[in-house]
């Protein structure tokens, strides 16, 4: 499965030095790779992954994201060729003119995340749902790829 | 607001030291003349999963997400699971009767005004 690395969130006492020593590890990776612009994105440049499930049953597969604050038409879902991928922007919320900004953490901007089926799937009957700042893509599975009974009589 | 931050952090401690693990939410917080916005991210968490307690002066937001129950096997997973703490020590000039809370899509939306009496005012002189 075609996935960024992720770190599950704790909960991080300095969050800010948190913050530090990722950029440290940019630095150094940076500096051991021959080629940065070839390997992966790292997670400090890649801004948002938004942490993802997959899940499957015999008819179909579900892929959950975590989207917390999204507009439902900033969000894009687009299957091609096996690869399911979301993608969408995060804008920020409006705010007063004249406010003072005190914490800051929360992402804003674009950010895509990219899923290989397993199996083939049905495009035409794919669904997304989004509530709760989760979305829900549910796709069922093409009929060759879902598991059949074959009954074999023995004479 | 500086007394706001250090506390954060040593509630965030004893939350750890705590046996319930949580997890702390991405907050934007921001203060203007008529009091302070919070915004935390809280994916699966919606209105009947929220709690917002007030004592003394502390302010705790905890989330518990929806429980999902999706039928079939896991083949990736990345999301924790558990629910969201965090603590905030109020400025004084917070009215604590007038805080209101609204989940969307995911995002606690906390408002906190600041009380009449603390608010700048135009003083009219009189000739």
């Amino acid at each position: 499965m075609n996935i960024v690395k992720w770190q599950t969130p704790t909960l991080a006492n300095w969050p800010s030095l948190g913050r530090l020593s990722d950029l440290r590890d940019e630095i150094d990776r940076f500096f051991d790779s021959p080629f940065p612009g070839l390997t992966r994105t790292s997670d400090l440049l890649a801004g948002w992954t938004p942490a993802l499930d997959v899940y499957e049953d015999k008819d179909s597969y579900t892929v959950k994201a975590e989207l917390p604050g999204m507009k439902k038409e900033d969000i894009e879902v687009s299957l091609h060729e096996g690869l399911l991928s979301i993608s969408g922007e995060r804008k920020s919320e409006a705010k007063k003119e004249d406010a003072e900004v005190y914490r800051s953490e929360r992402f804003v901007g674009r950010f895509q995340r990219t899923v290989t089926l397993p199996a083939p799937v049905t495009a035409d009957k794919v669904k997304a749902a989004y509530k709760d700042g989760i979305l829900t893509i549910t796709l069922p599975k093409s009929e060759e790829a879902k598991p059949k009974q074959i009954n074999v009589s023995v004479n | 607001m500086t007394a706001l931050i250090k506390k954060d952090q040593t509630t965030a401690e004893a939350a750890r030291a705590a046996a319930v693990r949580y997890v702390m939410p991405d907050v934007n917080i921001y203060e203007s003349k008529d009091g302070y916005t919070i915004e935390a991210d809280m994916p699966g968490v919606n209105k009947e999963g929220l709690e917002v307690t007030l004592e003394n002066n502390e302010i705790t937001v905890t989330g518990h997400p929806v429980s999902e129950g999706v039928a079939g096997e896991v083949l990736f997973r990345q999301r924790h699971g558990l629910s969201y703490r965090r603590v905030f020590e109020l400025d004084p000039a917070v009215d604590t009767n007038r805080i209101t809370a609204k989940m969307h899509q995911g995002v606690l939306f906390l408002n906190l005004p600041k009380s009449e009496a603390v608010k700048p005012r135009k003083i009219v002189v009189s000739e």
